[in-house]
């Protein structure tokens, strides 16, 4: 440090477009946009042999503001959950309003789960593979069903999308899908009723330390073969909420609980500490430009 | 002899097969579907009914081919005229009805559905949908409301109106049953005309079924059933009879 | 070898005269108004059918659809096919029956077989899955569109076509839809002569859905082969071997017959035929 007069600035040479690889395989700026889901507020999604449910944690940007829609109904059947850039999500959403309509006029059917999924996981891809754009900085749940029965679907960035029985994105997910990876197997066989609770119970363990699950930063929404795509709010949600034991996770309520992810960071947060590492070494200890523009706030993103 | 009729010019069709200009042989992109619909409006209530029969000139295609359609947010729509085009009006209101309730997230006005029924229609005025539209709903104030339109998208807010095959048969019926064209009041001993009055649900059903009746007696591209769909504030009721099927 | 056909060489002017221009840009307008000015003439489109198919017929019966159609394709009056086959298979258990025009015939077939293929994308090995995707309400559907949308061109298909098959609740599915995009249902369906011969016959016995009920699935068979019986003696453009396609709604099956012949002809004194060759109730 010493005897260096000049900061050497360290430049990540891989990350200023999508479509360039960096020698060890990756593309960076699809893994930033990865990093961005990671900044918005949790979805969870769970399926039954009969339902679909969604369920997402809505943050206000502040007091006074009001609170971000984190679930979109596409068509009768079929609806998403988004973390992380909602206006990115309102693009997409709309370009699968268009496909399920246009199934509609054409076929006279709905769109398949499947299908609608994979049409917007072929444009996130052409963005990972063309310069000049940028990939879609948002995670989405895509809940449907169809003539194959309900389905959940996680999409992606970087266009790849994998269906679930249970899934969670966003922030402090990880601590969902730990709870979701303990129950999973109740699943298919549980009830409408049940499904929603297991869902907010996993939702709820992506709380904050001090924050509660409330009737105005709930969002619950159910689909099924007989039932229509609906979206519960505010006072609808809370006949949910009040058969919960607590409306906080367990780590606020202080419990000791060994399964529970109790690291607040993602654990498949791996590349980005690696790529931290590496920074902190090339640097040499000056406090340079970091390689990660990490989202300043997660309250820039979803407004 | 024969020399005269060589010399002759031949008087024969082949002489015309010399052309200097192409035939042109259009394709007709219309046709009618015969059929007729009606709609009246009451004070709490709208009905729009149709025949249900569905030709191509002399031949009967289909006797049972609805045309009166619940579209939705307490809506009846029904285009008469060219098949084709009414099936594709119909559905394309139901797109952009659908649309409206995405961007809007609210019920579609009567008068607002009129009025983008007319910019579809209108949209199409150099290649225009050879259809009689009806649009039935209820108003503002929860009065009953009959909208018509003419093929290119002009139209009005009518107590009542029919389309189609029939219509110059059963109009001068409902202006007479309806609008009391030409009646006078009893009393005034023929020097007041008879007072304007909403009809009941009950008269009127029985205003359309004898409109229906009398135009199947008297039209051959009106016949088979009768579909009646009756908007109130509670939703849409559907009501068929049989019409003759001759 | 050059593939290059430019420099392949052409033959000498001095013996065979300069290249004829017109040649590439041959066209099946009247060759006098292409001498007059060529770019003034309107695209060419299909303005009348040329190799055709006559009727379709198909009838609904208690527990599925019958239908058929017959294998010639005229030029004209000259009989100039007689193996056409005119009732497509779309998916597992849809039937396609088309009369009109024999190219675009075979351009609807290429669209459906494209639909069918991408169909199978969305499917993959599940058979299920497959089954369950297109069904016959879907392709009819599709096929209103194209067809409407062609005629909006100005472009039309020129063909009537019948849907037969199953819907998404396994309820037999029977519609029309011919080059206007105009659609429609009934329990009895023809096209061509068929709407004016069969149509009377095949409505003596199946007039409304609830006939339908009262309908054997031999007594529909028997119904369709006297009506193609009818048509052989009456539409000089028939033929008297056909395919038919029996739909049943209980097991979901489609039985395809083909080369079936017309049986039972009457060719005796007219004075002893009566009811146009059908057998009389």
């Amino acid at each position: 440090m010493v005897c260096f007069n000049r900061v050497i600035t360290f430049r990540n040479n891989y990350d200023n477009d999508a479509t360039t690889f960096s020698p060890t395989g990756r593309i960076f700026q699809v893994e930033y946009a990865a990093e961005a889901t990671k900044q918005g507020s949790a979805a969870v999604g769970l399926v039954s042999k009969t339902h679909v449910v969604l369920v997402a944690l809505k943050r206000n940007a502040e007091e006074l503001g009001s609170y971000q829609k984190k679930v979109i109904m596409i068509d009768d059947h079929l609806g998403v959950a988004l973390a992380g850039l909602a206006p990115d999500a309102r693009v997409l959403s709309n370009y699968l309003r268009q496909q399920a309509m246009s199934s509609k006029m054409v076929f006279n059917r709905p769109l398949s789960v499947s299908r609608a999924v994979y049409s917007i996981a072929d444009k996130a891809q052409e963005n990972t593979q063309s310069a000049g754009g940028r990939p879609y900085g948002v995670g989405l749940l895509v809940a449907g069903v169809d003539v194959t029965g309900p389905h959940l679907y996680e999409f992606q960035p970087s266009g790849s999308v994998l269906e679930y029985v249970g899934a969670a994105i966003g922030a402090r997910s990880q601590a969902s899908r730990t709870f979701l990876e303990r129950k999973f197997e109740d699943f298919p066989n549980a009830t409408r009723e049940q499904l929603i609770e297991y869902g907010l119970i996993a939702l709820r363990d992506t709380l904050a330390q001090d924050k509660e699950l409330n009737s105005k930063n709930t969002t619950v929404a159910v689909v099924s073969k007989n039932e229509k795509f609906t979206i519960y709010d505010d006072e609808n949600v809370q006949q949910w909420l009040d058969k919960l034991d607590s409306l906080a996770n367990s780590r606020s309520r202080g419990r000791q609980d060994d399964d529970d992810d109790d690291d607040e960071d993602d654990d498949d947060d791996e590349a980005a500490a690696e790529q931290a590492e590496t920074t902190a070494t090339a640097t040499s200890g000056d406090a340079p430009t970091t390689t990660q523009d990490r989202a300043p706030d997660a309250m820039d993103l979803e407004e | 002899m024969m020399n005269v009729q060589q010399n002759a010019t031949m008087a024969s069709e082949y002489s015309n097969e010399v052309q200097t200009q192409p035939i042109e042989h259009r394709f007709n992109p219309y046709t009618d579907n015969g059929g007729t619909i009606l709609g009246i409006a009451g004070e709490d209530f709208a009905v729009l009914a149709g025949d249900t029969r569905h030709t191509s000139g002399y031949n009967i295609n289909s006797r049972y081919e609805p045309k009166v359609f619940s579209v939705g947010d307490n809506m009846l729509l029904s285009a008469n005229g060219f098949a084709g085009d009414a099936q594709q009006l119909v559905k394309e209101f139901g797109r952009e009805l659908k649309w409206y309730h995405f961007d809007h997230n609210r019920k579609l006005a009567t008068s607002s559905a009129a009025r983008l029924i007319q910019h579809l229609l209108y949209g199409k005025r150099f290649f225009p949908y050879y259809v009689h539209t009806i649009l039935a709903g209820l108003d503002a104030d929860g009065k009953g409301s009959i909208y018509s339109f003419d093929p290119v998208g002009s139209y009005e807010r009518e107590q009542c109106r029919a389309g189609g095959a029939a219509a110059s048969l059963i109009m001068p019926f409902l202006d007479n049953q309806v609008n009391f064209k030409n009646q006078m009041d009893p009393e005034s001993n023929g020097t007041k005309k008879k007072e304007l009055r909403y009809l009941s649900l009950e008269e009127v059903l029985q205003l359309v079924r004898d409109a229906f009746t009398s135009a199947t007696e008297r039209h051959i591209e009106v016949g088979d059933g009768l579909e009646i769909l009756i908007v109130t504030k509670d939703g849409v009721t559907t009501k068929y009879y049989p019409l003759k099927r001759d | 070898m050059n593939h290059n056909p430019f420099h392949w060489g052409r033959p000498s002017d001095s013996t065979y005269g300069p290249y004829n221009q017109q040649i590439a840009h041959a066209s099946n307008v009247n060759p006098m108004a292409r001498q007059q000015q060529q770019s003034d003439f309107p695209t060419m489109h299909t303005q009348r059918p040329m190799m055709t198919g006559t009727s379709v017929l198909a009838i609904k019966y208690q527990d599925g659809i019958v239908i058929a159609a017959d294998n010639m394709g005229s030029y004209g009056s000259l009989m100039k096919l007689d193996n056409v086959e005119r009732l497509l298979k779309v998916g597992q258990d849809t039937i396609v029956g088309i009369s009109g025009d024999l190219s675009d015939l075979q351009a609807i077939q290429r669209i459906l077989n494209d639909l069918e293929i991408d169909e199978s994308y969305d499917a993959g090995d599940d058979e299920d899955a497959l089954a369950a995707g297109l069904k016959a309400n879907h392709v009819h559907e599709y096929l209103t569109r194209i067809m409407y949308n062609r005629r909006s061109k100005m472009d039309p298909l020129w063909n009537a076509c019948i849907v037969a098959g199953f819907d998404d609740e396994g309820k037999s599915f029977l519609k029309y839809v011919d080059l206007l995009g105009v659609a429609f249902a009934s329990p009895t369906l023809a096209t061509g002569f068929g709407a004016h011969l069969a149509i009377p016959l095949l409505r003596q016995r199946v007039d409304s859905e609830a006939d339908v009920k009262k309908l054997t699935k031999a007594d529909a068979i028997q119904l369709i082969k006297d009506c193609m019986k009818v048509l052989f003696y009456r539409d000089a453009r028939s033929l008297d071997k056909y395919s038919m396609a029996v739909l049943s709604e209980s097991d979901q099956k489609v039985e395809f017959h083909k080369d079936v012949k017309v049986e039972d002809m009457k060719w005796a004194f007219a004075k002893g035929i009566k009811g146009y060759g059908m057998p009389q109730l």
